[in-house]
This record gives C-alpha cells, structure tokens and sequence, in this order.
C-alpha cells in the first residue's frame, strides 16, 4: 500500500520559497567597486547617490531584517507619517470590518425579501444588475461630496463592494431552498418567523457564507485601494506613503502583510462556512 | 346519514394549457369516503395524479374543483391534524434526528417545556426503533433510517390523518418489509387513519383495508375501490397464506396490468363516477365487478373466511 506522505508537500513549498529567493537575491546582489561618488557626499544624499543614481531594488535580506524591525515594534505612532505597521493594519481591518457589517446588515434581510418573493426580485433586479458591475472605487467621489470625512467615505465604499455578493448569494440561497423542506414546515405549521430562522437561515448558510467570503475578499482588496486615495492611516495609505518615501522594503513589508491578513480573513470566513455546512 | 371521516366530492384537477390549447386535466370528479381509523391505499400508474390528491388532502396544494372534507371541516391549506410523510423523507440534515421529530412537536404544543417536548419526540423515535440514533443527523442514516424518523415525525404530532407518499419507494426490499411492519404494528395499535400512495400491490394488501384503485390518465378516475377482506390481524410472515390473498393480488395486478390503460379510453363516461364500483375479489366471484354502491352506502364488513380454510392453507 501506498504510505501517504503529508510531509511532502511543505517540503516542497519550502523548496519554491528558497528557490524564490535565490534568485531573489541573486537578481539584486549589489555590483562591488561600482561606487564611484565620494562617501561623505553618498552618506549627505542618501543610499540612491550611493549606488550611481538608481534606487536599489532591496535584497531579501534588507526585507528580513525590514520585516523583523516591524514585527519587534509593530503599534508604535511618532506622529502622522510616521505610524507602526501594526497600528495601519489594525485601521484598515476596522474600516473594513465596519464597512463588512454594515453592508451585511442591510444584504442579509433584503436578501431573504428578494430569495422569497419572485415580485420583489423582478422588481430590484435591473437596479442590482446596473449597480453591482461598478468599481467602488467610482463611488469615491460622491461619497466624499456627500459624506465630507474621508475616514466615513472609506467604510461606505467597503460597503458598498461588500454589499453585492452578499445579497446575490443570500438571494440565491433562499430562493433554492429545497421545496420538501418548506413543504414541512408548511404541514407541520410552522410560523412563518420560524420558518424563516429554523428553516430558511440554515437551509441557505452555506450559500450566503460563501457570498460573505466573496464578501471579504473583495473588500480586504478594495481599502489598500481605497486608503491610498483617502489617505491619513490605514496599510493602504502607508503603502502610498512609502512609495514617496521610495522605501522599496517597506512597501514589500506591507504587501507580505496584506496577503497575510487576507488570508487570515479567508481562512476565518472558510471556518464558519465550514461550521454552518451540512451534508445531505 | 353518516359522513364518513374524510369525503372527497368531486375533486378535479386541471392546468391551464399554454398558448391557447385546451387544459390539461389530470384527474376529474373523483368522489371517495375514508372512514375513521381507516387504512386507505391508492394505486394507480405515474401521471394518474395520486401525488396531486395527496397534495390536496396536505393542504399544499389547491383542487382545481371539488372539495376534500375532514372531521366535517374544508381542507383548505396545511394543518397539524394531517400528518405527511413525504417520498424523499424531507428530514431537514442540519438537525439530528430527535431535532427533526421534535421541530413538529414544538410546533404542535409550543407550550411544552423542552423536556416534554424531548421525552416525547424520544418516544416516537424509539416506536420506530431508533432509540440508539436520536442524536445522528440525517446523513449518518441510512434511507431506511431516515424514513423511519420521517414516519416518527408524522406520528409524534399526533395527527387525526396520516397521508404517506410513497413512502417505502426508493428502499430495497428487506428494509421495506420490516417498516412495513412496523407501521403496520404501529397503525394497529393506534387505529391511525390512513391515505398512502403505493406502487407495491403486496404492500397494499398488507398495509391497507381498502385499495382505491386509478385509471391512467390525463381524466383519471377511480376505477374501483378493493375492499382487502383478509383480517386485520395481518403479518407479513402469513398474509400469504390466506387463501383470498392470491385472489385480491390477482385482481389488483389484473388492474395494473390490463384494465388501467383500457379502463381510460373505453369506460369514461360510463358508471356513476359518485359510487366508484366496491369490489371483493374472492368472495363475489373472482374478480367480478359489482356495483354495491347504490345499494348501501356504508359497506357492511365483509364476512371472514372459515377457519377451516385458513387452517388448510397453512
């Protein structure tokens, strides 16, 4: 019999991570003797004169050491520009999370409207159709004519990007529940409140899960994009901030750690989808 | 004159055909009585509109024209007093097997504590013999299993009609026969009144005191109504040594086989669709249609076969 090697596959990603950064480093390994301006005047301009003009693209070895700088310190706050890693993504997760709340808030519900009655689906559906394509970020500029706070505007387009799925999928999942099922609800004359949270709700979990997971996602990469153009705090902003500051490591710091914190969101979401998942 | 417990009048059923062709009618002017405590079983080939009259008995779905009375009310939407066990068991899998009974329990008396309501729910999952599974959810069943917690369902909010689809389909043989049992255990024992649709004509003899018997459709009909004349003291061990079973089997397959197609085309129209013929095969002549109905509504029961054939043919 074949014996299962589960260790395999963590060695072999070990393999592709060594190999991504061998080639890493090798690819930004600093030319030696190239130096030709003076060094007092390269330590008075700053490494980018120290190198013939061009900025560096930083090895993996100044990212490491990047990387474990922010982890050593990762909420400290020395001023507007000048905010720890941790502090900016703690920003951004609130904004969206607020925004992921609110915008479940009001899908859930509609949601269940629209899943239980075909009129009213008819009805809304040319307006979901036109709304859901846009990029939030289009929604920006009204947001910040309307809501004139840059901090609010933010959370509404995470909002508004959270929204659709959710309804979409909260719709499509109480629309298909199984007709056996409400069928017994019916005989067994179930109110129709607890029909829909001991029937409906459970019937259609995992379908509306997998819409908040879409949810998320969408979200998690919306507010980098959305922060850079609010600006004052969040991972988004201090991406944009580093790249004015031309801090290459920095910036790849903050990617490793939105991918981190996506993932993290995910696998989150994945658990509950998991928890509320049946087997017929 | 007496009603019986349950009386369709003239239940049809029609869908309105599309882009201007004429409606298709299922079923029309079907006229049948079952009496309390009753087993009732209804046979018919697909398309006849067996499931749509259950339906309509259910609740769940409204008659085209006529009425379904019970205990001299309209059956005029679902109700805890008629008890459904669907074909596909509908058990909801997210909720154990004690969750499932105990959703229509807590429904049929909301006032009882959750103690109450587990202790009975228990009960009925433990006459179905499934004490050990109370707390497994549908899919660690087998479809046995699950339709016995459909059946424990249906018994546990004690309703005055049970209405069974079907219910045994889509089980093998060996698990079929000892639900049979079960429900026939449980049937005896609380002379439940009873409306199954079975394909099964041994399940029928069986299960039923009555077989009511469809002609194919579109325009089904009852053809006749089979009075099973085997006492009610059945098992599935003997029934078939009773001497009118292979009689009763013969007119029923008979039907199914032969009579159900032709009955459609040639026999419309004639007869008193108000007294669907009553029939016992065995004891009028072997499988001799005889129009009792006009004579006297309500069937005096039928007389029993001598011992001394029953104790022959053991």
């Amino acid at each position: 019999m074949k014996t299962e090697r589960v260790w395999l596959a963590p060695v072999l990603s070990a393999l592709f991570f060594a190999v991504f950064v061998g080639i890493w480093h090798l690819a930004t390994v600093k030319p030696v003797g190239e130096v030709v301006v003076d060094p007092e005047y390269a330590a008075l301009i700053g490494a980018a004169a120290a190198t013939g003009g061009q900025s560096a693209m930083p090895g993996p070895g100044d990212v490491a050491s990047t990387i474990w700088q922010h982890l050593r310190d990762p909420f400290y706050d020395r001023g507007t520009n000048d905010k720890g890693i941790g502090t900016q993504l703690v920003y951004s997760i609130g904004r969206v999370l607020t925004g992921f709340a609110l915008a479940a808030l009001v899908a859930i519900p509609l949601g269940f409207v629209i899943g239980m009655s075909p009129l009213v689906y008819k009805a809304l559906d040319p307006f979901i159709q036109i709304l859901k394509p846009i990029s939030p970020l289009a929604w920006m500029p009204l947001a910040l004519y309307t809501i004139k706070d840059s901090n609010i505007s933010a959370v509404f387009v995470i909002f508004i990007c959270s929204l659709w799925p959710m309804l979409v999928n909260t719709a499509f999942g109480v629309a298909s529940v199984r007709k056996d099922w409400l069928n017994v609800a019916r005989t067994l004359e179930v109110p129709r409140l607890r029909t829909a949270f001991r029937v409906i709700l459970p019937a259609a979990a995992p379908t509306l899960m997998t819409g908040m997971r879409i949810s998320i996602g969408i979200a998690w990469l919306v507010i980098v994009a959305a922060e850079m153009l609010v600006g004052g705090t969040g991972i988004g902003y201090f991406v944009w901030n580093e790249w004015n500051n031309l801090s290459i490591t920095n910036i790849i710091t903050a990617i490793l750690f939105i991918g981190l914190v996506g993932m993290v969101l995910d696998s989150l979401l994945a658990q509950l989808t998991r928890a509320v998942t049946y087997k017929e | 004159m007496s009603q019986p417990f349950l009386k369709i009048e003239g239940l049809t059923k029609r869908y309105p055909g599309a882009g201007g062709k004429s409606d298709f009618t299922v079923f029309e002017n079907l006229f049948f009585g079952i009496e309390k405590g009753e087993f009732a079983c209804i046979i018919g080939h697909s398309g006849c509109g067996k499931t749509t009259i259950l339906n309509v008995l259910a609740g769940l779905e409204a008659a085209t024209e006529g009425v379904a009375v019970m205990d001299g009310r309209e059956i005029s939407g679902p109700s805890l007093e008629r008890g459904v066990v669907f074909q596909s068991h509908a058990l909801l899998p997210w909720l154990s097997a004690l969750g499932n009974v105990a959703f229509g329990v807590r429904s049929r008396w909301p006032r009882w504590s959750a103690k109450q309501v587990e202790a009975h729910s228990t009960r009925y999952l433990e006459m179905v013999h499934l004490g050990a599974a109370l707390h497994k959810k549908p899919a660690e069943l087998s479809g046995g299993m699950k339709q016995r917690v459909g059946i424990a369902r249906a018994f546990a909010i004690e309703p005055k009609m049970l209405l069974l689809d079907e219910p045994f389909g889509a089980l093998d043989a060996l698990t079929r026969g000892s639900i049979q049992d079960e429900l026939l255990a449980i049937v005896q024992a609380t002379h439940q009144t009873v409306f199954m649709i079975t394909h099964d004509v041994d399940e029928a003899i069986l299960l039923a005191d009555k077989v009511l018997l469809m002609s194919n459709g579109p325009y089904a009909r009852i053809a006749e109504i089979v009075e099973i004349t085997i006492p009610r003291e059945r098992t599935r061990a003997t029934i078939h040594h009773d001497p009118q079973y292979y009689r009763i089997r013969n007119h029923l397959v008979d039907f199914l086989v032969n009579r159900s197609k032709t009955y459609a085309n040639e026999e419309r129209g004639r007869g008193d669709p108000l007294h669907p013929p009553i029939v016992r095969p065995g004891l009028e002549g072997s499988a001799q249609v005889v129009a009792l109905a006009k004579a006297a509504a309500p069937v005096a029961s039928p007389p029993l076969p001598s011992p001394a054939v029953r104790n022959r043919s053991n």
